[in-house]
């Protein structure tokens, strides 16, 4: 068996979350260069601040202000960091206890080395030049006893008399490498060959393209290789009118689902070749391949199907795979 | 009140890059296919099934759905799935069969944790607006809950360490581990730090994997496993979420588990337990959070740190603690899991064999 074929999967998403009023002021006060902090029923003071007392589990009643310089409590070093993390190089993550209050915040100082970290040590906030009210509007701490300077505009106070920040945006982007089932990958590495491999389960005999780990019906591996035609019946379809970003037809065009002869489960792709409404439950369609220097181990292979002008099938043949 | 038993239990072997897909079908039909013959069971016999897993190592939504496969859920099946470790599930399952809904319940986890750099996802379980925009790793937290305890004297690295050379000997007699062998404190002391003050030993390795266990009710268990291991206590309790307010050196959440389920009640303790400790230093909180004294045989499977699928290693150490009873070898285990950043949710079951 040829080993599972692998390919880079790259997500992203970039999450814009409301703040809440504590948040709210909390980021806005970032922008500033001043950091908040709400003081707990027990007289504790958290900073970041809490948006509901821990023991009490009411809001703060207001919010006060703690010092841009603190203690660390434990720290980490991080030798190699990875990406969206505070620093690109070596660095420290602290858990750092401001001066002024009793919990601490965790975020990174940038020392140089870990020999220059220990347990106890003062830091202040490094801020961010640019500043928009985002727990990165704290660059880093940095080694240093007394407040660092807080770049921006002359008043120092980046978004100072502008509107308060009440929503964030943080970008989330991950790597992975997905890996194509045993059954998927001979299925792929016979449409670079400009076939169609399915496999059938061993106990229920259904025929299943593209080919699934396992049998859903019976839940055991499917192991039995079926190459199967191009022709198919489209079993139920609909027509896009609507445009959308990476569309590569222009609409009105029809998406079907199409049951290959033989195969027991129907596969989506485009019917064109013929007008939309001439579309129809029960009609017989073709693969159209693209040219065989273009074929990849991919089901773009299949350029779209087309109507090859038989007789329809009749319902009985596929009403149970509707 | 039902009485609930664990009567089943399989696991996959831990690997550092399986072939399997992130739905985890490749991973589960053959220990499906293992747990329901050992019990006798079909598929059709099983009344609940709830599963434990995450987009979030799959990098795609509703990877689960797929891993229903696995099943064969033909005709339709009763179904629930929770979006953490699969001890969960288990609790899920275990209510299920506790308020006579299904007679007999299978719980399932699956993770195929090297599909993404698995650190680095977890910083996604943060606090999503002062914490996960700064990407903290899981190791960075768990090195930094490690610095805390050394700070205070609660343990050293050499003590860690050892953690460690138990864990991996242990672990030669368990086919499933990912990590096994002979080794001394002082050479695994010898390599450098991967996150000050955490060394590679101290951390769980990467893991591709799942596991599986089957619950069945009072006479049924008794039909279908000459030693079922009966569950007699099961809770769960969590920590604050905001790391710099909690104690590290402390899970208060793990002691109330504990407490709750009725581990530490003094003659009634555990002879056996299974700790969901994916760092060194929090097999050495755990002990003490849970109560459990000199006498207690802990992670003789070799543990979280031989093997560590996200996931299903909860799932596995209830299950491996209930191997135990079922196999004899001990009368009343416990099986904890863990979940969240440096032990901030745990959860305990504890089972005994009755004659």
């Amino acid at each position: 068996m040829d080993p599972p074929l692998r390919a880079p999967l790259e997500i992203g998403f970039d999450y814009t979350r409301s703040l809440g009023p504590v948040l709210s002021q909390f980021m806005t006060a970032l922008a500033q260069g001043r950091i908040l902090a709400a003081r707990a029923a027990d007289g504790r003071v958290h900073a970041p601040p809490f948006e509901y007392d821990p023991v009490t589990a009411e809001p703060p009643a207001e919010l006060i202000e703690v010092q841009p310089t603190g203690t660390v409590l434990s720290w980490s070093w991080a030798p190699a960091p990875l990406a969206g993390q505070p620093l690109e190089h070596p660095f420290a993550w602290a858990l750092i206890r401001l001066d002024g209050a009793d919990t601490a915040m965790l975020h990174a100082v940038d020392a140089g080395s870990a020999a220059a970290m220990r347990t106890g040590m003062a830091v202040r906030a490094r801020w961010a030049a640019e500043r928009t009210g985002h727990i990165r509007d704290i660059a880093c701490f940095e080694p240093g006893t007394e407040p660092g300077p807080v770049p921006g505009p002359p008043d120092g106070h980046g978004r100072a008399g502008q509107e308060p920040v009440t929503m964030i945006t943080t970008p989330v982007r991950l790597s992975y490498e997905h890996t194509a089932s045993p059954a998927e990958t001979a299925y792929l590495h016979g449409l670079a060959q400009g076939r169609l491999l399915g496999q059938r389960c061993p106990v229920c005999g259904k025929v299943y393209l593209p080919p699934r780990g396992a049998c859903p019906t019976c839940g055991v591996p499917t192991a039995d290789e079926v190459e199967l035609p191009g022709t198919g019946t489209v079993t139920t379809f609909c027509v896009v009118n609507v445009p959308f970003t990476g569309q590569r037809v222009q609409p009105p065009y029809v998406a079907a689902q199409i049951l290959i002869d033989g195969a027991d489960i129907p596969i989506q792709h485009l019917v064109l070749g013929c007008e939309p409404a001439e579309v129809r439950m029960g009609m017989r369609v073709s693969a159209v391949w693209k040219p065989p220097e273009q074929w990849g181990t991919t089901a773009e292979n299949i350029d779209h199907f087309r109507p090859t002008g038989e007789p329809d099938a009749p319902y009985q043949s596929y009403a149970h795979h509707l | 009140m039902t009485d609930v038993a664990v009567v089943g239990f399989a696991q996959s072997p831990c690997a550092r890059h399986s072939d399997s897909t992130t739905s985890g079908v490749e991973m589960l039909v053959p220990i499906f296919g293992e747990v329901l013959a050992a019990t006798g069971l079909s598929k059709n016999d099983i009344g609940f099934w709830c599963s434990g897993s995450s987009d979030y190592l799959a990098g795609r939504a509703f990877s689960f759905v797929q891993a229903v496969d696995a099943i064969g859920a033909f005709p339709p099946v009763m179904e629930s799935h929770v979006e953490m470790d699969a001890a969960w599930a288990l609790y899920e399952a275990w209510l299920k069969v506790l308020t006579g809904e299904a007679e007999i319940a299978l719980a399932y986890g699956f993770g195929k944790s090297s599909a993404g750099v698995l650190r680095r996802v977890l910083a996604l379980q943060l606090d999503p607006y002062l914490l996960a925009p700064l990407w903290p790793d899981s190791v960075s937290i768990a090195a930094l809950q490690a610095r805390v305890g050394l700070d205070a004297g609660l343990w050293t690295e050499k003590e860690m360490a050892e953690v460690a050379v138990r864990s991996r000997a242990a672990a030669r007699d368990n086919p499933g581990a990912q990590l096994a062998g002979e080794y001394s404190s002082a050479d695994l002391l010898a390599a450098p730090y991967v996150a000050d003050p955490l060394r590679a030993h101290d951390c769980a390795p990467v893991s591709d994997g799942a596991a599986v266990a089957i619950l069945a009710a009072g006479d049924r268990a008794r039909e279908l496993c000459p030693r079922p291991a009966w569950i007699t206590g099961f809770e769960h309790r969590v920590d604050s979420a905001v790391l710099g307010a909690r104690d590290l050196t402390a899970a208060p959440s793990a002691t109330a588990a504990a407490r709750a389920a009725g581990a530490v009640t003094g003659t009634g303790g555990v002879d056996t337990a299974e700790l969901h400790a994916p760092f060194t230093h929090q097999e050495l909180l755990l002990q003490r959070a849970l109560g459990l004294g000199e006498g207690v045989r802990v992670n003789p499977s070799g543990g979280a740190l031989c093997g560590n699928p996200m996931f299903a290693a909860g799932l596995a150490r209830i299950g491996l603690a209930a191997k135990e009873i079922i196999s004899g070898r001990a009368d009343r285990a416990l099986g904890h899991a863990t979940s969240g950043p440096a032990l901030q949710q745990n959860l305990v079951c504890v089972m005994e064999a009755r004659s």
